[in-house]
């Protein structure tokens, strides 16, 4: 059904791994009542329509690695009233911001066989360090009924409900048995920002802090816990420098237990 | 459930424990769903149980702060723990429930109120700290003005089978709160399991009419004078065996003279705000309300879900959260349970269970945390308050 004046959606790419962006497309029973109030203007991973911004809604994916993707964000952002980041590399700088730890020139020639081709920026940094972010939606990758939710709340006129808490919160309601304190399996949780479901106690896993930093991250005193429990100050590095290594809290952490 | 007072010289009566399988059958011919301690990754938790056997039977917990691990023997015990992570407020609080409906049709709306059906419990094995958690939660939300209509349709609906703890755990100290290990107030049965050489066995006391009739059903016998001595012996050995306690004496005047206590500062160090200790609270009570609505906007849910007083958005109001430290959190916290609750329920909010201890991922443990805040020199003030016994409610 075709409405006037429905909002229009673009959705970008920059460096990352798509699988925000698979999220949206994984919204199957959805999808039908996402394209019956929004107009999909631009989505190269979903639809070879394109429709000419300026757009009402820019969902942006990816971090900024390159001098070209660092010009072509100030373009998106031209051209979208609300620009809204999905996933830990477009708030974060994501997994490839392990580079910001080590010196970039040194990596490209273990990486690729002709190094001559490569032209890549030392960081990889988010969204909001070169413009202005409406909304960071975090997680990596995204959580579906999270992104749903910002629709919703965008198209709607309202606050998106998506908590700041810790993943405590959510394990608890689950009444998963707390790993940390169960079984000695340190967990992330407590520093992680909720969003998931927490999912990996579910699953008896530690959580590995996809969703980035809690509104409140005491990262010291969860380390010297994590060691309480047998962890080296490498692993307590380690665990810091995954998804959301560069985002700040996770990122000052690591530094104090590594190189 | 019917209140009747507890009656004296009754001759306790006594359930063998191949039994105590009958009891379950009774209670499901009653069309109980019941509800009990059963062991899931690692802990003992509560969940649905039709046997004996889905008990941990054998079990025993080792707790301590921010640790808990269960261990495995023969012995056929059927409540050989403490509590675990789960509390019986899941029941009657849920963590998150559905409060209502909005639909748009064609310019109108309408409100599709939620139908709180709640079914026939029987809960297996609550421990009297839990029984006096339970209490306290129903003054919060039976009490006063505003009635809770999901807690209040569950809470008519249960039948509570008790049981006075054979063993502490380590981060118990109910004691000191006055609320066990001896089972008190209202019941509908409360055992004591007895181990002794080759006999196993629970003696039993009924706390209601119904109690009265589920064991009318259930094979028993008048417990002797000796064995109904042992069962005793149990739960006087238990109390003496507890390690940790809180002094309650003059408590709320000490903590409001504690106010810029440098102690604050000290757990915000090591808390990690990260609410756990109030999740596991037995008597925390505090939820916060979510709307959301479909793309369509044509439907609105209002969910409530349990929150927690560490989260900042848990005091924000305009423009702000009053409680930006975690300093000021942690104090909130402590502050209300052992002191303002008083004023506000006319009972402690803490009942000893120890569950904010043990399971407080970096071990912060309020018995701790109470005693260094006595240990410093008090104003005059306090040390006044302090000499008066703050009398508990009889809960
Ligand atoms: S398992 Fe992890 S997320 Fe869950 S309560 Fe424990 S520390 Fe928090
Ligand atoms: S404050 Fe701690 S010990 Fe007291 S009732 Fe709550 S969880 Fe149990
Ligand atoms: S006291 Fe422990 S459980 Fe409670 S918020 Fe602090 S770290 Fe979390």
């Amino acid at each position: 059904m075709q409405r006037k004046n429905k909002p229009t959606l673009a959705v970008w790419k920059f460096a990352s791994c798509d699988g925000c962006q698979l999220s949206l497309l994984d919204c199957e029973d959805e999808l039908l009542a996402i394209i019956d109030r929004i107009d999909i203007a631009y989505f190269p991973e979903a639809t070879r329509t394109v429709l000419k911004g300026p757009y009402d809604v820019s969902l942006v994916e990816g971090s900024i690695t390159t001098q070209h993707d660092a010009e072509r964000i100030h373009r998106v952002r031209r051209a979208s009233k609300v620009l809204i980041t999905i996933g830990a590399c477009a708030t974060a700088g994501g997994i490839q911001a392990l580079r910001n730890f080590a010196d970039v020139k040194q990596l490209v020639p273990m990486v690729y066989a002709s190094p001559k081709y490569i032209e890549t920026l030392n960081k990889s940094t988010p969204i909001s360090d070169h413009v202005f972010v409406d909304f960071e939606l975090r997680g990596c990758p995204i959580n579906k009924g999270q992104l749903l939710e910002v629709l919703s709340a965008y198209l709607h006129g309202r606050k998106p409900n998506t908590s700041r808490y810790s993943v405590c919160m959510e394990c608890k309601r689950n009444g998963t048995p707390c790993v940390m304190v169960a079984q000695g399996t340190p967990c992330l949780g407590p520093v992680t920002q909720a969003g998931c479901g927490a999912i990996c106690p579910l699953f008896q896993r530690g959580c590995y802090g996809c969703f980035g930093p809690a509104e409140v991250a005491n990262t010291r005193a969860l380390s010297e816990q994590w060691k309480a429990l047998g962890k080296t100050p490498q692993d307590v590095m380690r665990a810091f420098r995954t998804y959301n290594a560069y985002a700040e809290a996770f990122r000052k952490e690591s530094d104090i237990h590594g190189a | 459930m019917v209140k009747i007072s507890r009656r004296e010289g009754r001759a306790a009566q006594l359930i063998e424990h191949h039994d105590f399988q009958s009891l379950f059958d009774v209670l499901k011919a009653k069309k109980y769903r019941l509800i009990g301690p059963t062991v899931r990754d690692g802990s003992v938790v509560y969940d649905e149980v039709a046997r004996v056997d889905d008990l941990p039977v054998g079990y025993s917990d080792e707790q301590e702060k921010g640790s808990y691990r269960l261990n495995k023997s023969d012995d056929h015990r059927l409540f050989g723990y403490g509590v675990g992570p789960h509390s019986w407020k899941k029941f009657l609080f849920p963590p998150a429930v559905r409060l209502w409906q909005a639909r748009r049709d064609d310019g109108s709306f309408q409100i599709i109120p939620e139908d709180y059906h709640a079914e026939p419990l029987a809960l297996i094995g609550v421990r009297a700290c839990e029984l006096n958690a339970i209490a306290i939660q129903d003054r919060v939300f039976l009490d006063g003005e505003y009635r809770d209509p999901i807690y209040a349709a569950q809470r008519e609906k249960l039948f509570v089978l008790a049981v006075n703890c054979g063993q502490a755990g380590n981060t118990c100290f109910c004691a000191s709160m006055h609320a066990g290990p001896r089972v008190t107030g209202q019941f509908d049965l409360a055992v004591t399991e007895v181990i002794n050489g080759e006999s196993h066995y629970f003696t039993v006391e009924v706390g209601s009419p119904r109690g009265e009739e589920v064991l009318s059903e259930v094979p028993h016998r008048p417990a002797s004078g000796e064995e109904k001595a042992l069962a005793n012996q149990i739960i006087t050995q238990t109390a003496a065996s507890m390690k940790r306690s809180i002094d309650t004496r003059g408590i709320k005047q000490r903590l409001y003279a504690s106010f810029e206590h440098p102690q604050w500062d000290d757990i915000a160090a090591r808390c990690l705000a990260c609410g756990n200790c109030t999740q596991v609270c037995p008597t925390c009570f505090c939820s916060t309300v979510e709307d959301v609505t479909d793309l369509s906007g044509n439907t609105a849910d209002r969910w409530r879900k349990w929150d927690s007083c560490f989260t900042t958005d848990f005091s924000y109001i305009v423009g702000g959260s009053i409680r930006s430290s975690v300093k000021s959190r942690y104090r909130q916290w402590m502050t209300h349970k052992l002191a303002t609750w008083i004023e506000q329920f006319g009972t402690s909010g803490c009942v000893g269970c120890g569950r904010c201890i043990t399971w407080c991922p970096v071990g912060i443990d309020i018995t701790e945390e109470i005693a260094a805040l006595r240990a410093e020199k008090q104003p005059a003030t306090a040390v006044e308050a302090a000499k008066e016994d703050v009398s508990y409610a009889d809960v």
